[in-house]
């Protein structure tokens, strides 16, 4: 992958107030427990876009709305996120306040039935000293359903106006943070779009970017090969400690990620599992162990650490594919490479999601939702290299402003449940030689 | 020694090979210059033993153990939960011979 692009500045971004940039510049309506859900939802629906209709046979019948294919030239997207827990927990708390000043947020309404325990007016406070414009509407005190459903979509319109005036500026593919994610695994992920998406995390990390990868519970086996790649020697005892921590959780669980189409895909076991996924996170130095909601201080590549501490709590660390995304949008990915063989359709709420996917029969059966496709490796059409190259190219093109599938279809996934974390060791971060692009709030 | 186009090896240490497409039963493959008649069919991505293997040994995929045989396994055999178990955690399935194993029993 010699012949990549050189100019340095080829993204587009919009300027936060916290030095950051994002390539989205989305309302994100947040509800603050599940009593406030289905108002929220409506407010949202009213500026949902909407999918053509098909007949019976799938052709379409009518004009989807998706007609700017380019997000700079478009109305802002209205997303829907939330949390539906009444008691409190720091951790929902840190990943709505990440979340609400993410770079690809650019305005925020929260919306409180009134007596939850989300501390609302912490939030509204950080998100108005980013400079965003922000309200939370309590549905207690604004007359119920129909009236709150009403201020809030009138908010949004504003808010949509406001958002609408900026303009994106130059963006460096260093102030850029990727994530990756792999769910609707087969025995191809490992083999075709897993290593692809490691080759692109190692071009984009040879560039300046900061790139994740996570799911420690799907790295057991793997911890003594992480640890011989750590940037320093008491940050890979920091790795093996944080994968024994996922192991010890999933063995009280009874079972680990492992689900059953992943044996009628031709894994057998967890291990085995776990090599493929492993090999999303190229052939860089690890850099550092965050946890959801730590942003990294610098480029390099980051193994986010999911499995709650302390004794289980809360049930599953990650209760579906979503959960970890959105733990990955609160570390500040801009964006989400999502591999998968059997084939998941899923996008997200605030960052795009690009579905790279393994296996050739899949992308045929399932093209419709595919971004890549890596399964042509199998079919002797494309090298491992040839498809890193791509994803690469669609990662700068999204970060240009072009659509996902899985955005162009209307895919806003968020899930958020209870979980318990301790703060990040020493040495887990490294120290940032310059003077720092990303603040951690 | 060529590998069947047919197979992937992914690490030279492996004893396992990966169907690169289905393979139907009695198909004939060459593995390590022997011809070998599949006895049952291999779905895309799924593993065969690339030798002869006797129950407890390890099974390495990308240079890497994925764990153990249950029981003797012939080359050129399918190998999945039927006969290889994790030296991690119970695999779940949906086979009730091969049933997710809770936590009362480990």
């Amino acid at each position: 992958m010699n012949e990549l692009p050189t100019d340095p500045a080829l993204l587009l971004g919009y300027p936060r107030s916290d030095g950051r940039k994002g390539i989205r510049n989305v309302v994100a309506v947040a509800y603050l427990v599940e009593c406030a859900h289905h108002v929220a939802r409506e407010i949202v629906a009213q500026f949902a876009p909407r999918l053509a209709e098909t007949d019976d046979d799938g052709a379409a019948v009518a004009e989807a709305d998706f007609d700017e294919i380019n997000v700079h030239d478009a109305a802002p997207d209205v997303h829907l996120i939330g949390f539906p827990g009444c008691y409190p927990n720091a951790y929902a708390q840190k990943m709505l306040s990440r979340i609400a000043t993410h770079p690809n947020v650019g305005a925020v309404l929260f919306v409180s039935l009134g007596c939850e325990s989300m501390d609302k007016h912490h939030l509204v406070e950080l998100v108005r000293e980013s400079g965003r414009p922000v309200e939370v509407l309590t549905i207690q005190e604004t007359g119920g359903t129909r009236s709150t459903i009403a201020r809030g979509v009138e908010w949004v319109r504003r808010a949509r106006r406001t958002l609408g005036a900026m303009r994106p500026v130059p963006m460096r593919l260093d102030e850029l943070i990727v994530g990756t994610v792999c769910g609707g695994s087969d025995s191809t992920s490992g083999i075709t779009a897993n290593p692809a998406v490691g080759r692109a995390f190692d071009a984009m990390i040879e560039r300046g970017a900061a790139c994740v990868f996570e799911e420690t519970g799907e790295l057991v086996g793997c911890e003594y090969h992480m640890k011989s790649r750590a940037a320093r020697p008491e940050l890979g005892d920091a790795i093996v400690a944080c994968v024994e921590k996922a192991a010890r959780y999933y063995t009280i669980m009874g079972h680990g990620s492992f689900a059953v189409g992943n044996a009628d895909g031709g894994l057998t076991t967890q291990e085995e599992k776990s090599l493929g996924a492993y090999a999303k996170s190229g052939a860089s130095p690890i850099v550092g162990i965050v946890k959801p909601g730590d942003i990294p201080p610098t480029g390099g590549l980051y193994l986010l650490d999911v499995v709650p501490d302390g004794e289980p709590r809360f049930g599953f660390p990650n209760i579906s594919d979503n959960a970890e995304i959105g733990e990955l949008i609160a570390c500040g990915c801009h964006l989400i490479l999502f591999t998968t063989g059997r084939g998941s359709v899923v996008g997200s709420a605030v960052s795009p999601v690009v579905k790279i996917c393994a296996n050739p029969a899949t992308y045929r059966n399932l093209s419709g939702d595919m971004d890549i496709d890596a399964g042509r490796i199998l079919e002797g059409r494309a090298s491992l290299d040839d498809v890193g190259r791509e994803i690469f190219d669609v990662t700068v093109a999204l970060g240009r402003g072009a659509r996902s599938k899985s955005e162009m279809l209307g895919h806003q996934e968020f899930i958020l449940t209870y979980k318990a974390f301790e703060p990040i060791g020493p040495g887990c971060l490294p120290i940032a030689s310059v003077s720092p692009v990303r603040v951690i709030a | 020694m060529t590998l069947d186009p047919r197979l992937l090896l992914l690490s030279a240490d492996d004893n396992c090979l990966i169907a690169a497409s289905t393979l139907a039963a009695g198909t004939v493959l060459e593995i390590e210059g022997e011809a070998v008649a599949l006895a049952s069919t291999i779905a895309l991505g799924h593993k065969l033993a690339r030798r002869a293997l006797a129950a407890g040994d390890k099974v390495l995929r990308y240079g890497a153990p994925i764990g153990h045989v249950t029981r003797a396994v012939a080359k050129g055999e399918h190998l999945h939960t039927h006969n290889l178990e994790s030296d991690y955690l119970p695999t779940y399935t949906f086979d009730a011979g091969h049933a997710y194993v809770g936590r009362d029993e480990t």
